[in-house]
């Protein structure tokens, strides 16, 4: 079944001369349960496209339609924010319970659902210390922890492991893999690596270079359940490197602009 | 951001540098006397070439600079762990030599004493300005704070509180700086929120304010003794002073919802705040700061404005003391009441940052030096 359906959708900002496009007829199906991964270059409107997804800007054009299971007070979708917007006032285990307090779930069992997903990323210790106490990579994962603790219909994350060291992030990916395991939500996930997102995803899609329009989309084979054995298999190394070979034009075009 | 921490082992470090440098080259005590020497015989030099009439200016320059070389090479010599408490001895070091220069310039007659008494002289005014009581008008500075419960009592809250204000000239300053910035503040914030979320009344309202805010405050002191009942009662000085508090807050609480970085607000939507929760968890928090950096500069300006007045119309007051010190010809009483006001200042701005670090909890870090609080 689909859950989000995404079509030609287009979105351009108001610039200081003219209008900027960063998403330029973009479309993208997800299924229900799925786990999607979409990679791009730096500035071809990843998180643009993820905020219309959570509703938090409107497209200038296209059709944007999400199937809602409505039934108990789930959320629809809970983000990871690239820049962590984890709130500097609200200690760790208040930001964590941020979204369950927003909609009134019983004190016990916030407090019970905070307090596992401040352990699952390692954060125990520092539940009643404030962000500016904390180290990036550990504020980035305060942030997943609220948008897993909210316990969505769609997790949006976006690079939410980008400020990590390679270590936490191969630990966390193995926590997410879990994670995902045991829940089967959907899924919308950003990230920079081309491993990250084979290793996690059922599929990584391509966008080009800025304004980001589908470029390639790659179904992974990988057996699930995946652990980080997985990175063994021949399978994984092609097609990362597949991937790679179709990316590189749309990096180089990117870094060129930019340049 | 992330450097609490960090920066705080990187200042340790540097301090550890400082000691060792010290300890590797002995040189540095013998330096620091060094420096310390040629303060002391370039002082001497323009006193007995009696330089100091004509090159004051230069003196006081060069003295400076030594100063600071002097304070910098006592630095190296200071272990790392005092090395706080050495930086925050130079803050009160500095105004005391500044005092103790003043007394030695005023000694030497250099300016008139008469006109710019001594630190030590003005200490003795301020003693008897704070001990003492004036028999004709039947003032003092504290009044008598000790019949404060009886009078209430007696008096009810109004009357009580007024007959006390009107018989110390401390309280009723204060009590016209908290009442008019209590007024003044509230309504305040509440339309810097309002112009902040809202684009229509920002609209509305923006240029107006603007011309307002820039209008000096005192020179609608007449305008409000003619708006009072009674216009030279309580009312037109606290209004003057609301008044300013008013615009400044008004202006700052605006910036400061304005510039909330929006990624917080798509947070606070994402996870379901809505209206009341969106204001109480996510606006207010993260426009404090700015907020409060609006009350305290609120808050001087209520002082100034009300010095200001009580130096014209007004009969009790810190304001009004100094300036009758000032008219009856007694110098030292006027510098007393300037000092008075000083510390009025700084008592009133050193509350506030405690209100601050209880209000945000968050903000408070023991291990991060933290200028500008
Ligand atoms: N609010 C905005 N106003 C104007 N331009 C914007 C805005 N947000 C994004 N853009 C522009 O849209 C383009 C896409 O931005 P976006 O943040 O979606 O890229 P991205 O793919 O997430 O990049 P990165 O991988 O570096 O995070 C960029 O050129 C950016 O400058
Ligand atoms: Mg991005």
């Amino acid at each position: 079944m689909t859950k989000i359906s995404a079509e030609g959708i287009c979105k351009s900002f108001a610039g200081p001369r003219q209008r900027v496009e960063a998403v330029r007829s973009f479309s993208l199906d997800v299924r229900e349960g799925e786990f999607v991964c979409l990679v791009g270059p730096s500035g071809c409107g990843k998180s643009t496209f993820l905020r219309i997804v959570a509703g938090l800007m409107e497209a200038t054009s296209g059709r944007l339609e999400i199937h809602r299971d409505a039934e108990d007070g789930r959320p629809l979708n809970s983000m990871v924010f690239q820049e962590y917007a984890v709130f500097p006032w609200k200690t760790v285990s208040e930001n964590v319970a941020f979204g369950l307090a927003m909609r009134n779930v019983p004190r016990k069992e916030r407090d019970a659902r905070t307090a596992e997903w401040i352990d699952r990323v390692g954060l125990r210790r520092f539940a009643h210390h404030y962000p500016h106490q904390l180290s990036g990579g550990m504020r980035q994962r305060v942030g997943i922890a609220r948008a897993l603790a909210n316990d969505p219909e769609i997790l949006l994350m976006d690079e939410p492991l980008g400020a990590l060291d390679a270590q936490t992030r191969t630990v966390l990916q193995e926590e997410l893999l879990r994670i995902w395991q045991s829940r089967r939500k959907t899924v919308m996930y950003v990230t920079h690596s081309i491993e990250e997102a084979v290793l996690l995803g059922d599929r990584v899609v391509l966008m080009t270079a800025h304004p980001g329009t589908n470029k390639a989309e790659f179904t992974v084979p990988l057996e699930r359940p995946r652990t980080l054995q997985t990175t063994t298999d021949p399978q994984f190394s092609r097609l990362s490197y597949q991937i790679w070979e179709e990316l590189r034009d749309e990096v180089q075009r990117s870094m060129e602009e930019n340049a | 951001m992330s450097s609490g921490g960090q920066r705080n082992r990187t200042r340790e470090e540097d301090g550890k540098a400082h000691t060792g440098a010290g300890l590797m080259s002995p040189a540095a005590g013998t330096v620091l006397l060094r420096w310390v020497a040629l303060f002391v015989l370039f002082n001497g030099a323009m006193t007995v070439l009696r330089l100091w009439e004509p090159l004051w200016w230069a003196a006081a320059l060069v003295n400076f600079v030594l100063l600071v070389r002097i304070a910098e090479q006592g630095a190296l010599l200071v272990p790392a762990r005092f090395a706080r408490t050495y930086e925050r001895s130079l803050a009160v070091a500095f105004p005391l030599v500044l005092l103790a220069g003043w007394q030695l310039v005023v000694g030497a007659e250099i300016l008139s004493p008469t006109w710019f008494p001594p630190p030590t002289r003005i200490v003795r005014a301020l003693w008897e300005l704070a001990t003492g009581f004036d028999e004709f008008t039947g003032t003092s500075l504290f009044g008598r704070p000790w019949e404060i419960p009886a009078r209430l009592a007696e008096d009810g809250l109004k009357d009580g509180a007024a007959a006390f204000t009107a018989e110390s000239h401390l309280f009723a300053t204060l009590m016209r700086v908290f009442a008019g910035f209590a007024i003044g503040a509230v309504p305040g914030v509440l339309l810097g929120m309002v112009m902040g979320v809202s684009r229509t009344v920002r609209a509305m309202v923006d240029a107006t304010l603007s011309a307002f805010y820039v209008l000096p405050k005192i020179a609608i002191f007449p305008i409000m003794m003619l708006v009072f009942p009674n216009p030279f009662g309580e009312g037109p000085k606290i209004a003057v002073v609301a008044i300013s508090a008013f615009f400044l807050v008004a202006i700052n609480t605006m910036v400061g919802v304005r510039d909330i970085e929006p990624v917080y607000l798509e947070a606070g939507r994402n996870y379901g705040a809505t209206g009341r929760r969106m204001f109480r968890h996510v606006i207010i928090p993260a426009a404090l700061p700015v907020i409060f950096g609006g009350l305290r500069i609120a808050l001087g300006t209520a002082l100034i404005v009300i010095i200001a007045i009580e130096f014209v119309r007004s009969r009790t007051g810190v304001g009004y003391l100094t300036f009758y010190y000032w008219e009856i010809l007694s110098p030292d009483k006027m510098y007393a009441g300037l000092v008075v006001v000083m510390i009025l200042g700084v008592g009133l701005t050193t509350g506030l940052k405690a209100l601050e670090r209880v209000v945000m909890p968050w903000r408070r870090d023991p291990g991060r030096s933290d200028p500008g609080g």
